[in-house]
């Protein structure tokens, strides 16, 4: 009997519009920013076009807009597809989109008029910060909603990941924005001093954690093994990497105090745990590369194939560098310098960025009702403009940042400083203009895609009204653990 | 464990969500708990105030304009920062700071003891134009602050605001604010909250007894 129920893939669509728009927009305001460290006159003496007031623009943009709505939208698509089932709350569903827009709106035109809370990567102020937390819930409730009617009785590793990135960035951004609002504009955090330090941490490299690992984990359990047409590796591995992951991220977050006025315990208890962290880090990313074993050779024709297999080699290697960096006597160079900078950008434009990529352009074509993307060469063009330019970036970065830690350190016989501030500022001003090209790169490479997209979508456009129909395929029974997820 | 032990956890939507939710959960109370508890014993020392109503409104211009994103406010305590940047900065000396200002980036240099190194006219050149007073700066100006001037009934709103969140401003405080604020700038405000930061609270005898307020050559 042939089923007749369709997947719902409006709001998966409208999600994938939202990311490429998104990620073009956050990743150029990224650019503008680092042009103005170089030239610094480029503000125009505008407030709002000024350095300090536009790069949590560029965060709120890249992590939460582009990254959130790449996130919602094969969330959607995955959860559908491992459980064979249709999106539960579909009205609730779209409602999440727009939800979502309106805060990427609201908070990206509120930042740089100066309504900030400067807590980093929670800077939106507290209306924006309920409307997050409304629209989150129902975006959890339409996740589980979809995952208890599920055709399949085992839920399938990717749901897990996207089950914690829901809950723990739920309890993440609640904590840490509690805060008392003096006028529309303006509230103080009921944390102060050590404790909203220790608070803000705990959050932010959480927001890494689970909305920058374990949400795009989730996108990579399901796309790399569909990717490479080949079951995961293993899957037992899996399960022990996600247990080990979740727990263990979440007492790292100290190590960006070190030596500072964090009592010593906690830091040194954030050292320790940020060396544990690599194991399932590194389990994850070895997960996902074997899974291509036996498949390498679709690397020479599949692009999409290649943005995952680089991806997660940047997650390796970001990852490495994270620990590596949590050490206090690496920490006492690294902290404060460019090389944060470079670290964070490879994971971001590295494993983030090339992991939904390379995920858009699995999905795209299918949520398209497209046999492939419009253009292969354009891929191709696409991969090479974004190595190309992460190389660029995080090698001018990493060199910036270790001339900052030792000009920093450096003393003569006598033991006074050798270099002034401003000395190691003219030393790396070069290395600014190298990062610059480089973004300037990877963002083309953004436009590429879009270009790519809006193509491949002219059929879906020409005929908007109509839905395009993507049928549920009845699941095999009793299948432990779903071996590969469903073709569609 | 054995595998099936595994299976059920992974088949039960709910059981997974709240085992989930338990192990993320415990690493940030062990951390933070300690913390939360011992920050209600931690008082100011001597010389850590409440932010006067000049300061607080240039503090709240510090954390408007995002000045954080390059500039920290956290002396470590290794030897190389203490001898550019004074004694290494404690946790008493950030008690009354919401939200704290410590930074994650230095493209411009620490400011956590920047009070009275540079005159109030040096700021304001620098705050205008940083090129006037050093040529090779990349900092942005903030001309715009010049030409705001502050308004008494949100400051002591905010004053307010922090008194029921602990900080301990008296109703003469809150009232005195009118005339603390009475035709300044953002940036007569800033440049207050600047000349303020690390003043008279250097945690050791080491400093000299009277550090300079303002003035004083760069």
């Amino acid at each position: 009997m042939p089923n007749t129920e369709y997947y719902d893939d409006k709001v998966v669509r409208l999600f994938l519009l939202a990311a490429a728009v998104w990620g073009i927009i956050g990743m150029s305001v990224g650019v503008y920013a680092a042009a103005e460290l170089m030239w610094p006159a480029l503000n125009f003496d505008l407030p709002w076009l000024t350095f300090s007031r536009i790069r949590p623009d560029h965060t709120f943009g890249v992590i939460f807009a582009f990254g959130g709505s790449a996130l919602m939208g094969t969330c959607y698509y995955v959860v559908q597809r491992t459980g064979h089932t249709r999106l539960a709350m579909s009205r609730l569903a779209e409602l999440t989109f727009w939800g979502w827009q309106l805060v990427c709106v609201l908070a990206m035109t509120t930042m740089p008029l100066g309504i900030t809370q400067s807590k980093e990567y929670a800077e939106p102020e507290w209306f924006v910060d309920i409307l997050i937390a409304v629209v989150w819930v129902s975006f959890g409730a339409v996740f589980f909603a979809t995952l208890a009617r599920r055709r399949i009785r085992h839920i399938y590793v990717a749901n897990w990941y996207y089950g914690a990135f829901i809950i723990a960035v739920g309890l993440l951004h609640i904590v840490n924005n509690i805060a008392l609002p003096i006028s529309l504009t303006k509230s103080y955090p009921v944390y102060s001093g050590v404790v909203d330090a220790m608070v803000q941490w705990w959050y932010g490299h959480n927001a890494v954690a689970f909305f920058l690992t374990a949400g795009f984990l989730g996108m990579m359990y399901y796309f790399v093994p569909r990717q490479a047409q080949q079951p995961l590796w293993s899957y037992r591995f899996s399960i022990v990497n996600f247990w080990a992951l979740i727990s263990v991220y979440m007492w790292a977050g100290s190590h960006h105090l070190m030596y500072t006025a964090l009592p010593d315990w906690v830091q040194s208890v954030g050292m320790a745990f940020s060396l544990v962290l690599l194991m399932p880090s590194w389990g994850s990313a070895a997960n996902g590369l074997l899974t291509f074993n036996g498949s390498w050779a679709r690397l020479k024709t599949d692009a999409a194939a290649k943005f995952m297999v680089m991806s997660l080699v940047f997650y390796a290697a970001a990852t490495f560098e994270g620990s590596m960096m949590a050490i206090k006597t690496v920490n006492s160079l690294s902290h404060y310098t460019d090389w944060t900078i470079a670290h964070v950008h490879s994971g971001s434009i590295g494993w983030v960025a090339m992991i939904t990529i390379g995920s858009l352009y699995a999905m795209a074509p299918r949520a398209l009702g497209r046999p492939a993307m419009y253009s292969q060469k354009a891929m191709e063009v696409h991969f090479w403009l974004h190595i190309m330019g992460l190389l660029m970036y995080i090698g001018s970065m990493w060199t910036a940042g270790v001339t900052e830690g030792v000009m920093w350190r450096a003393t003569n016989a006598d033991g006074s400083l050798t270099y002034s501030f401003l000395d190691s500022l003219i030393a790396i001003k070069p290395m600014y203009l190298i990062r610059w090209m480089g973004g300037l790169l990877v963002l083309s490479g953004m436009v590429v895609m879009a270009w790519n997209l809006w193509h491949t979508a002219a059929d879906a456009r020409a005929r908007i009204i109509k839905p395009i129909p993507v049928p549920i395929p009845e699941p095999e029974p009793d299948q432990i653990p779903a071996p590969i997820p469903a073709v569609g | 464990m054995a595998y099936r032990h595994f299976e059920a956890i992974e088949k039960n939507a709910a059981l997974l969500g709240v085992l989930t939710a338990i192990m993320v959960s415990i690493g940030g109370l062990a951390e933070i708990t300690p913390l939360f508890m011992r920050a209600h014993e931690v008082s100011a020392p001597a010389g850590v105030k409440p932010y006067d109503p000049l300061r607080l409104a240039g503090r709240d211009i510090y954390v408007r304009e995002g000045c954080y994103l390059c500039h920290s406010q956290m002396i470590r305590a290794l030897r190389a920062e203490t001898q550019r940047y004074g004694h290494y900065s404690i946790a008493e000396e950030s008690v009354y700071d919401r939200p704290f200002q410590w930074g994650s980036k230095r493209t411009g240099p620490d400011l956590a003891r920047v009070g009275g190194k540079y005159s109030d006219q040096w700021h304001v050149l620098h705050m205008m134009n940083p090129r006037q007073v050093v040529p090779q700066s990349n900092m942005p100006g903030y001309p715009w602050l010049a030409k705001t001037t502050l308004d008494a009934s949100d400051i002591q709103a905010r004053m307010r605001g922090l008194r029921k969140l602990g900080d301990p401003y008296s109703d003469a405080d809150i009232a005195g604010a009118a005339d603390a604020v009475k035709d300044k700038t953002e940036l007569d405000a800033l440049v207050a909250y600047l000349q303020g930061l690390g003043i008279r609270n250097e945690p050791t005898a080491a400093v000299p007894s009277h550090p300079a307020t303002d003035g004083g050559a760069p």
